[in-house]
């Protein structure tokens, strides 16, 4: 492996590992689990991505081969994080915030969270229309 | 007829293209597999897709995948900076509900999606009507200017997305 290869790859890894350092530190020390929510959902995206990128250029240095499954992996990634991110925020409003608390999304109205009406919700509506129709 | 074989022309094709990322080298014999399991999973699970989401040029989604994972590392080094320098007693993280312009909930979701995956904000819940989300942000000593970013970086570019 060219210098040049293996400079770029320690790089990338040094990056990635710095990353999620910074994001296991951002765990022990925000105050409380909303904002640590933060910390680990990020690391992961960049941490994550800069660990790929060096796997990639390992294999194409290294042995020549373009290789994809990185792809792959940050897709699955940027599907992934976001939803368990909801699910820890959702069930954190749930045990610890109540809706006085939290600021309402328009007067009158309710978060999903809370409320009882989502079978009111225009999207539930527009889902349901073409079946009514058919 | 062409609707019943294919219902998410889409979805059929990154089926497909997921498949042969997976195999890692080409193939034909991986091509046809791929093929028939672009054809099998959306006709298998059209049921639970009832609709199709219109979607812009594929330009314009290039475009909004690049800006997303600019905005990704340029606000990674901004978190890193939070967590690391700034004191515990000058954080303000706060609530704030963004109002939707975006009705279809594939937009929403990709706009939902868009706002945890950029450090410093997450998104927390959905309102009940499906017209405003919840987003916690880490430090926003300023939430208008938060907003306002949301509206006008994501949320036009997908409006122009999701016809």
């Amino acid at each position: 492996m060219s210098a040049l290869g293996e400079i770029v790859i320690a790089v990338l890894l040094v990056i990635g590992g710095g990353f999620g350092l910074v994001g296991g530190w951002g765990l022990v020390r925000l105050p409380d689990p909303m904002t640590r929510l933060h910390a680990p959902t990020k690391a992961a995206t960049l941490g994550v991505g800069a660990v790929l990128v060096a796997s990639m250029a390992t294999m194409w240095f290294r042995f020549g081969i373009l290789s994809w499954h990185e792809f792959l992996i940050a897709l699955f990634l940027f599907l992934t994080a976001p939803v368990t991110g909801l699910f820890i925020a959702k069930a954190h409003m749930h045990l610890s915030w109540k809706r006085e608390e939290l600021p309402p999304p328009a007067p009158g109205a309710d978060w999903a969270t809370y409320g009882d009406s989502a079978a009111e919700s225009p999207m539930v509506a527009a889902l349901e229309e073409p079946r009514r129709s058919e | 007829m062409i609707r019943r074989i294919l219902p998410h022309p889409v979805l059929s094709l990154v089926v497909a293209l997921v498949w042969l990322l997976l195999v890692n080298r080409f193939a034909w014999g991986s091509l046809v597999f791929a093929l028939i399991l672009g054809l099998v999973v959306p006709a298998a699970t059209a049921p639970y897709w009832p609709h199709r989401a219109r979607i812009g040029s594929p330009a314009k989604i290039v475009a909004y995948v690049a800006i997303v994972i600019w905005d990704i590392v340029k606000a990674n080094i901004a978190v890193a900076r939070i967590v690391l320098f700034l004191p515990k007693r000058d954080l303000r993280p706060c609530w704030l509900p963004v109002p939707l312009d975006l009705t279809s909930p594939e937009a929403i979701t990709v706009l939902a999606g868009t706002i945890t995956l950029t450090p410093g904000t997450v998104s927390c819940d959905l309102s009940e009507d499906g017209r405003a989300l919840l987003v916690h942000c880490l430090h926003a000593p300023d939430p208008a200017s938060v907003l306002d970013e949301i509206k006008t970086r994501y949320e036009a570019r997908l409006k122009e997305i999701f016809r």
